[in-house]
């Protein structure tokens, strides 16, 4: 069994067998591509019957929805925990909310934080952002919430029960990778216009890292730990309860920081439905074509990024011992507690002397608007030339001809040479559901696009991989570098794509390359972060023990560091795919076409609704696919082989 | 370490008990004047206004913001109604209209089936008249391209001029630059039966043709597209329409066949079946509103050009045009 579904390659003893199979299956292909260029391919058909059929499901949900009392109920719920958060930061006021950050900052983390924390917050007063801030805070604080009363349980039981993660793997890909245009508009059909639908699209998104982090955290701990706890005559409960959980808390409190991080990444998505918020005026600035109006809203998202992730980042260390701070006595910390606690309070009882303790004195207002937007004139004007150059070069000559041969191929030829390559890399295992995925692709009626939409994924990868690797090692090897990048990297990662779409197209024209733009910025920092942890994790042992034997610099990073973090660095390839994808559709509001502009025109056009869900399961599947081909890669085991072992 | 951790339990236990009495009182006990002040979160919560709330949704173009700002400035301050106003595209906010989560669009760019659906089948929206504006739909080019190619505006010469609008992503054809798939569009069908040598490219989303358009003028870059009218682009830089065979009666009843210009479309007010029959003053105002392309670019402009927000821009409109809209008052 582990023979056959080992990667083939694992198989072939000498390495020139391997090359020689390389090259005769590369022979063939262009061979067999040259002779069947431009038959048995499968040009888009719009009124592919399918469509029709997958309208159906959304007239079904008009015609139900009204018996299906369950979305009530669920509407009404997530609507009145909403509200609950709304009337705290409405009660607490603008000094009660500034006071509170800056106390949990204290408690959390220390003076610095705090100032941190509550400075961040007074920002987005100064913006002239706090209303919609605080409209925005309310629905991630509900949607954090419950990802986490969901998320954490099931991850519990997905860390102890390997068949139950099997199962639910890949559901969590789809909940992540399909495009949430895709099903934005049955769910206003069921949940109503407003903060309701807006938070389960959020959760949709933010439950599985809450869930995979948590049951990454369980499994991690040591298998030697557990079974000291067992032979003891611990039960299963108490194992979980003092033995797992304590253990795994620094990785869940990981899982509350990202899951906060994904629901921000929603709120421009939840503003399309009808929710309040930071993401209202970023969408209202767009239609205005003003991007320092866009850009005010866009940097209120990333402060408040920025103060959550801290919070979160600090909070987690404190659940950890290891992380508690040396030299500090029980005292302190209760007079640390003490001095927040009446912070808080006094601030409260100012805010309630207030005319208004929600509104912010609109006294002291920054404006980002004109300077951005001046900026933002000149480079429209400065580089256009040479950005235009590199478009044209970069389109001309690899995206086109890829895209060609993609589309003109014959799908029987594609799903083969797909087939064989990922046997090759990844195992058997892997090809077979590569292959699956194409021909479901296939089956739905969306292989021109699909291969359309594969062609600028691929080069978004390379381009974001080559880039991140690149910068990822300096940042490992220079302490200032990393230093400097890090809100760069975050503003990159928070910062709503739309704020940067207008001024790439006008660089960049409308197009596929201003697409594979934004998705190069919004996947490359977590390929530079996991590249980074990866080479710094190598122990020093070894280095000191390379350099010893002489190893140059450039050595000790092609023949050490590199290959030990070898895991990261595939992690790092598999995440930048997947954030590549998540922008197919925010690439299509610039031109890309494909299957992004299928799941648009799907949430905007009645009648394409059956066309733009089924683009949105192609992407998944593009996902999957491309992720499973990747999994194997360096010899890393396939899922197939790790369980047969 | 017990007694540490003690601390601190007690520390977020007072935090959080902090918060719920603050959320308590707000809403009753407290100052005069903060009751009203607090954004209570529950949608079913009636509002402060005297007249009640009117649900408007602000479609995603600049001219349906224009609408909503003159309507709610003279509902919240003549006639005493607070006004929700949220923007939604119209595949959205229509089904509002079932749901009781919307009261009115007030600029509707025809779409058939929606009116099909929710004012025939359905009977929960209501048509309240024409808004006055005119919206005018067609292709496209730059000012500067009118002028070095005269004849560039005749879609019969069209096909001179493609290799001018040849691009990365139009291969071997001009690339005829489409726009937002929201949009009602026909340029792929006027194409194929025009015989023109061009390829439709979707720029996916307003915003960036308008840039694109921008970008064409600035730079003097050739660029043709689907456009249209009222818009406050046009107020910024000028752009010449290129004429299409003219649009006669039924010439695009089959959506395959149209090879003519898109028709003049009369833009009209949706307002749900409830408020329609409430005959209430606020239904009355919606149902007068009307006024023209100009009054409604001027207010775009306000928003767009001038720095104001809309609350600002509708304000300024109202505060100077009382001789308009008096006449829509109830």
């Amino acid at each position: 069994m582990t023979a056959i579904t080992a990667p083939f390659s694992a198989r072939l003893e000498s390495r020139t067998a391997r090359r020689l199979l390389l090259l005769i299956f590369g022979v063939v292909a262009v061979l067999l591509y040259v002779l069947f260029q431009d038959q048995g391919t499968l040009p888009h058909d719009k009124a592919y019957p399918l469509f029709e059929t997958l309208n159906g499901v959304r007239a079904w949900i008009e015609e139900n929805r009204d018996s299906l009392g369950v979305f009530g109920v669920i509407r009404g719920a997530i609507g009145g925990l909403v509200g609950f958060f709304d009337a705290v930061l409405a009660g607490l006021g603008w000094p009660g909310v500034l006071t509170l950050a800056g106390a949990l900052g204290l408690i959390f983390g220390g003076w610095r934080l705090a100032l941190l924390s509550a400075g961040g917050f007074a920002a987005l007063g100064i913006l002239g952002l706090w209303e919609s801030s605080m409209a925005t805070l309310a629905q991630m604080l509900a949607a954090v919430l419950i990802s986490l009363l969901v998320g954490i349980p099931l991850g519990i039981v997905a860390g102890r029960v390997p068949r139950f993660a099997a199962a639910i793997t890949p559901i969590l890909d789809a909940m992540q990778i399909m495009p949430t245009f895709a099903y934005l508009l049955p769910m206003t059909l069921l949940f109503g216009i407003g903060v309701a639908p807006a938070t389960i699209a959020t959760l949709i998104y933010a439950i599985p890292p809450a869930l995979r982090i948590t049951a990454l955290g369980i499994r991690g701990v040591p298998k030697a730990t557990m079974e000291a706890a067992e032979s003891m005559g611990s039960t299963r409960w108490q194992t979980l309860s003092k033995v797992q959980l304590p253990l795994a808390r620094r990785t869940i409190g990981i899982g509350v920081n990202q899951t906060i991080m994904m629901g921000l990444s929603m709120v421009v998505i939840t503003a399309l439905i009808g929710a309040p918020g930071l993401g209202v005026d970023v969408l209202r600035a767009l239609q205005q074509v003003n991007v320092g109006a866009a850009f005010q809203a866009g940097l209120a998202i990333v402060i408040l990024a920025i103060v959550l992730d801290r919070l979160t980042d600090r909070a987690g260390e404190r659940m950890d011992p290891r992380f508690r701070r040396p030299g500090e006595t029980r005292r302190q910390r209760r007079i640390v507690a003490a001095v927040a606690v009446s912070a808080v309070v006094l601030a409260f009882l100012y805010a309630r002397t207030l005319a208004d303790p929600t509104a912010f004195p609109d006294t002291v207002l920054v404006d980002f608007r004109d300077p951005v937007n001046a900026i933002v004139g000149w480079i429209k004007t400065t580089f256009v030339e040479a950005t235009n150059a590199i478009k044209n070069v970069v389109s001309f000559g690899i995206l086109n001809p890829l895209q060609g041969v993609l589309t003109s191929a014959p799908w029987v030829l594609v799903v083969g040479v797909v087939f064989a390559g990922a046997w090759f890399i990844s195992g058997l295992r892997a090809a077979v559901i590569a292959a699956a995925c194409l021909l479901i692709t296939v089956g739905l009626g969306l292989w021109e696009h699909g291969m359309e939409t594969l062609a600028s994924v691929l080069v978004a990868t390379a381009v974001t991989l080559a880039l991140g690797v690149l910068l990822g090692i300096v940042s490992a090897r220079k302490d200032r570098f990393r230093t400097a990048i890090r809100p760069i990297l975050d503003a990159a990662q928070t910062m709503p794509a739309f704020v940067y779409l207008i001024p790439a197209v006008a660089l960049f024209q409308t197009g596929r390359f201003t697409a594979i733009v934004a998705a190069v910025i919004y996947a490359m920092p977590p390929v530079i972060r996991l590249v980074d942890a990866g080479i710094r994790s190598v122990s020093p042992t070894v280095q000191e023990a390379a350099r010893a034997a002489g190893s140059t610099e450039r050595q000790l990073l092609w023949k050490v560091q590199l290959p030990l973090s070898r895991r990261a660095l595939l992690l790092a390839a598999n995440q930048g795919i997947v954030m590549v994808l998540a922008m197919v559709v925010v690439g299509a509001l610039v031109g890309a076409g494909a299957l992004g502009f299928d799941v648009i025109s799907g949430f905007t056009q009645r009648e394409d609704f059956g066309k733009g869900l089924a683009a949105g399961i192609v992407i998944v599947l593009l996902g999957i696919m491309l992720d499973r081909i990747t999994q194997g890669a360096g010899g890393r085991p396939s899922t197939g082989a790790a369980r047969a072992g | 370490m017990q007694q540490s951790r003690l601390a601190r339990l007690t520390a977020g236990v007072a935090i959080v008990g902090l918060v719920l009495s603050a959320c308590g009182p707000a809403g009753g006990s407290a100052a005069p004047g903060s009751a009203a002040a607090s954004p209570a979160g529950s949608e079913a919560a009636p509002s402060a206004g005297a007249g009640g709330n009117i649900k408007i949704a602000i479609n995603p173009w600049v001219g349906a913001e224009a609408n909503v700002a003159v309507i709610k400035s003279l509902l919240e301050d003549k006639l005493g109604y607070t006004v929700t106003a949220t923007p939604l595209a119209e595949e959205v906010a229509w089904p509002g209209f079932a749901t009781g989560e919307i009261d009115a669009i007030l600029e509707n760019w025809g779409h058939p089936d929606l009116e099909q659906k929710y004012i025939t089948d359905e009977a929960v929206a209501v048509d309240a008249g024409l808004n006055g504006v005119d919206g005018i739909i067609g292709w496209y080019v730059p000012e500067w391209m009118a002028t070095q190619y005269p004849d560039i505006v005749d879609s019969a010469n069209l096909n001179k001029y493609a290799e001018l609008f040849k691009t990365s992503e139009s291969g071997d054809q001009g690339q005829f630059l489409g726009s937002d798939p929201t949009f009602v569009t026909n340029d792929e069908a006027l194409i194929k039966n025009l015989d023109l040598n061009y390829k439709v490219v979707y720029s996916g989303s307003e915003a960036a043709t308008i840039t694109a358009f921008q970008q064409a003028t600035d730079q003097k870059t050739p660029l043709i597209g689907y456009f249209y009218d009222p818009q406050w682009l046009h107020s910024k830089i000028k752009l010449v329409k290129v004429n299409l065979p003219a649009w006669t009666e039924g010439c695009d009843a089959v959506a395959n066949a149209v090879a003519c210009d898109y028709p003049l479309y009369k833009l009209n007010k949706i307002v749900a079946k409830t408020l329609a029959d409430s005959d209430s003053d606020a239904y009355k105002l919606i149902k007068n509103f009307t006024w023209t392309n100009a009054d409604q670019n001027l207010v775009a402009d306000y928003i767009t050009n001038q720095g104001m927000s809309a609350d600002e821009a509708g304000d300024k409109w109202v505060a100077d045009n009382e001789a308009i809209w008096s006449a829509w008052m109830p």
